[in-house]
C-alpha cells in the first residue's frame, strides 16, 4: 500500500463535529474502513459519493486501489475478482446503475463475497425521473443481499462502517447494501460526529479474509463449481449451498444486533439494529417507516401525543433479512398500524414493506388492521401533514374502517 | 429566532453550496442545521432552491420548507421565472440581490424586513463573473443577525471553491455584509400601499 497523507479531517484522532451530506458521510465512512479496492461509475444521485472517493484517493488519504470502470456491470465484476483475492471492497450505485449491475449482483451472495455497496435509492424508470424513491432497492430485495435503510446522515456514516463488520463476520459472509434515500439523504446536509479513526480501527479489527472462497495458491480449489441437476454432486450440492446461504442471512439478525451493541459501547450512539420502537409502549396505533421519512414521522408522533393521541412509530432498519420476530413484538403492542412505503409492490397493490408486515402478522397472536400508505415517490416529500393523515386513517382502521387499497400520500401534491 | 430559510438561485451560482456553508457556520455556533437542496438534471442557469432549517436542538424532520421565515434570492432575474415568495410566512425577512430600489420591487405586503444588495456588481468586481453566493451569505448575516461573519468565514475555510479562491470569497461575504441596505418594510415601501 502507498504511503498515505495524514488528514485530520478525514481520519481524526478524536471524535470531531463536521457538517456534510449523506453521500459525503458514506464516503468518509469508507475512508475510515480502509478498503483495499473501490470500483466506481457515477450515477445520479450517487455521483458526488464516488467523486468524493476519487478525490480522497487522489489526495492520498484513501489507500484503496480505485478502478474507474466503464459501467456498473464491470464495477461489480471487478469487485468480485478483488473479493476473491481477499480484498475489502466497496462501491455505490443507484437506480439505472443497479439495473445494469444486475448479472454480477445476483451472483455475489451465492459466491458469499462480503462486499459493502451503498444504494443511494432512486425511483425506477420509467417514467423518466432522477429523484429519490426506494423502488430500485426494493426491486432487488429477494436477491440474497443484506439490506439496511438509514434514517439520517449520522446513521449513514455509522452504518457503512458497521456494514463491513457484518459482511465479513464468519457466520454471515454476505454482501451488504446500505441504503440511503436519494435527495433527502444523498444531498441533505447536517451536523454529524466523525468517530476517531483509531477507535474505528479497533472496532473493525483486522480485515477478515474470506478464506471460505479467497483464492490461495497454497490451497487450490474450484470457485463456483457446477452444482445441481446432472452436475457432480447432483441436487444435494446445490441445496447445500442454498441452505447455508439462507442460514447466513438468518444469522445476520443476531450478528448485526451484536455489532450495534458494540458500536453503542464504543461510540455512544445506540441505534436500533433491526426495528426501532419509538413511543410505542402505551400506543394505541403505530406507523411503520423506513429510511429518511422516519424523522418527520417521529415529529408527527410527538405532535399527535401533544393532541392526546396515543401514537407510536416502528422504524425498519434491517429490511433483508426481515426482522420478523422484532416486528411481531412491536406490532403486538398496538391495535392498528399504518405502513408507509416509498415504493410499490406491483404484485400486491401495496408497498413491499406492507407485504412484509402482512406476512409477519400471520405469526402474530392478533391480526390487527393495517393501513397501506405509499408516499415519497420520485423525490416527493413526506411531511408532518402527510403523517397526520396517516395517523387519522389508522385510528379509523382501528375502529373498523380499513381502506382496501393504498392511500397515495402525494396524489394531490 | 427564525428557523426556516429558503434560498433561491440558478444552477452554477452556488446556491446549494451556500446552504451548506450556512449550515456549517451555524454548527460552528453550536446550532443544529439541516440543508436540503432541490434540483434535477444538473444544468447551468436552471432555477435551483435549497431549504435550511436551524434549531438549538437536533433536527429530525428531513423535509422541504413550505412557509419560510427567511427568503434569500441570489439571482436578480429569477423573480421573473419563479415565484420566490410562494408560501412565505407572514412577517418574513427577505434578502435579495437587486439593483432596484425597494419601491421598484414587487414585494409581498406581509414581508417585514428587507436586505437589499447589488450582489452582481460586487461579484463582477471580485470574480469577473456573476457568482453571488458568498456576497449573499454576507447579506443574510447583516439582515438577520442569525449568523456571524466570523462563523461564515470559518465555514468557508473548510469549503471547496471551483470558481475563485478563499480570499476572494471571504472578501465577498464582507462586502455583502457591509453593502447591504436593511429596511424595516413597515416604515418604508409598504407605507405607500
Amino acid at each position: 500500500m502507498n504511503q498515505l497523507t495524514p488528514n485530520s479531517s478525514l481520519m481524526p484522532n478524536s471524535s470531531q463535529m463536521i457538517v456534510c451530506d449523506g453521500n459525503e458521510a458514506a464516503a468518509r465512512a469508507v475512508v475510515l474502513a480502509r478498503p483495499d479496492v473501490v470500483s466506481v461509475f457515477p450515477i445520479t444521485p450517487q455521483s458526488s459519493l464516488v467523486e468524493s472517493l476519487s478525490q480522497f484517493v487522489a489526495d492520498g488519504v484513501l489507500g484503496a486501489e480505485l478502478i474507474n470502470a466503464e459501467g456498473e456491470h464491470s464495477v461489480l465484476s471487478a469487485l468480485q475478482g478483488a473479493c476473491l483475492a481477499g480484498a475489502r471492497t466497496y462501491t455505490a450505485t443507484s437506480g439505472p446503475g443497479l439495473a445494469f449491475m444486475f448479472e454480477p449482483y445476483v451472483r455475489t451472495p451465492g459466491l458469499r463475497l462480503p462486499m459493502v455497496v451503498s444504494l443511494v435509492t432512486r425511483d425506477m424508470l420509467s417514467p423518466q425521473c432522477v429523484w429519490g424513491g426506494q423502488q430500485d432497492a426494493m426491486s432487488v430485495r429477494e436477491c440474497g443481499w443484506i439490506q439496511i435503510y438509514c434514517e439520517d446522515v449520522q446513521e449513514v456514516l455509522d452504518t457503512v462502517v458497521m456494514a463491513f463488520k457484518l459482511a465479513e463476520h464468519k457466520d454471515v459472509l454476505l454482501p451488504v447494501n446500505v441504503c440511503h434515500d436519494g435527495n433527502y439523504l444523498s444531498y441533505g446536509v447536517s451536523r454529524v460526529e466523525m468517530p476517531a479513526a483509531g477507535l474505528v480501527d479497533e472496532f473493525l479489527g483486522e480485515a477478515a479474509v474470506n478464506w471460505h472462497i479467497a483464492l490461495d495458491p497454497a490451497r487450490p480449489m474450484a470457485v463456483d463449481p457446477l452444482t445441481g441437476g446432472t452436475g457432480p454432486g447432483g441436487a444435494a450440492s446445490f441445496v447445500g449451498y442454498r441452505k447455508s446461504q439462507v442460514r447466513a442471512m438468518a444469522n445476520a439478525l443476531r450478528v448485526f444486533s451484536d455489532i450495534h451493541a458494540e458500536w453503542g459501547e464504543r461510540f455512544g450512539r445506540h441505534w436500533a439494529p433491526l426495528v426501532e420502537e419509538y413511543r410505542l409502549d402505551d400506543a394505541d396505533i403505530a406507523i411503520v417507516t423506513i429510511g429518511s421519512m422516519t424523522g418527520a414521522g417521529k415529529d408527527a408522533v410527538d405532535a399527535a401525543r401533544d393532541r392526546g393521541e396515543k401514537v407510536g412509530l416502528i422504524k425498519v432498519k434491517m429490511y433483508r433479512p426481515f426482522p420478523r420476530e422484532a416486528m411481531v413484538a412491536a406490532l403486538s403492542k398496538v391495535k392498528a398500524a399504518a405502513i408507509v412505503d416509498r415504493s410499490v409492490s406491483f404484485a400486491w397493490e401495496c408497498g413491499p414493506l406492507h407485504q412484509d408486515v402482512m406476512t409477519a402478522l400471520f405469526a402474530s397472536p392478533a391480526r390487527i388492521p393495517l393501513v397501506g400508505c405509499i408516499g415519497g415517490l420520485a423525490g416527493a416529500d413526506i411531511t408532518g401533514e402527510h403523517f397526520a393523515r396517516v395517523i387519522a386513517a389508522t385510528f379509523q382502521a382501528a375502529g373498523g374502517d380499513i381502506p382496501s387499497s393504498p392511500v397515495w400520500l402525494n396524489e394531490h401534491d | 429566532m427564525s428557523n426556516e430559510i429558503r434560498l433561491h438561485g440558478r444552477g452554477g451560482q452556488g446556491t446549494v453550496l451556500a446552504a451548506g456553508i450556512l449550515a456549517q457556520a451555524l454548527a460552528e455556533e453550536g446550532k443544529w442545521a439541516i440543508a436540503i437542496p432541490t434540483f434535477g438534471f444538473e444544468r447551468r442557469g436552471a432555477p435551483v432552491s435549497a431549504f435550511l432549517r436551524v434549531d438549538d436542538r437536533p433536527i429530525r424532520s428531513l423535509t422541504n420548507i413550505y412557509h419560510p421565515d427567511v427568503i434569500v434570492c441570489i439571482d436578480q432575474t429569477l423573480g421573473r421565472a419563479v415565484n420566490i415568495f410562494a408560501g412565505m410566512a407572514p412577517g418574513a425577512t427577505l434578502v435579495l440581490a437587486s439593483r432596484k430600489s425597494p419601491a421598484e420591487l414587487d414585494l409581498p405586503p406581509t414581508a417585514r424586513r428587507l436586505g437589499l444588495v447589488d450582489a452582481v456588481s460586487i461579484a463582477m468586481e471580485l470574480f469577473k463573473r456573476p457568482i453571488t453566493n458568498s456576497v449573499m451569505l454576507g447579506a443574510l448575516a447583516r439582515t438577520t443577525g442569525m449568523v456571524s461573519l466570523e462563523s461564515l468565514a470559518r465555514a468557508m475555510e473548510g469549503s471547496h471553491f471551483r470558481d475563485a479562491g478563499l480570499a476572494q470569497n471571504l472578501e465577498a461575504i464582507r462586502r455583502g455584509y457591509d453593502e447591504t441596505e436593511v429596511l424595516d418594510l413597515k416604515e418604508s415601501c409598504h407605507a405607500y400601499a
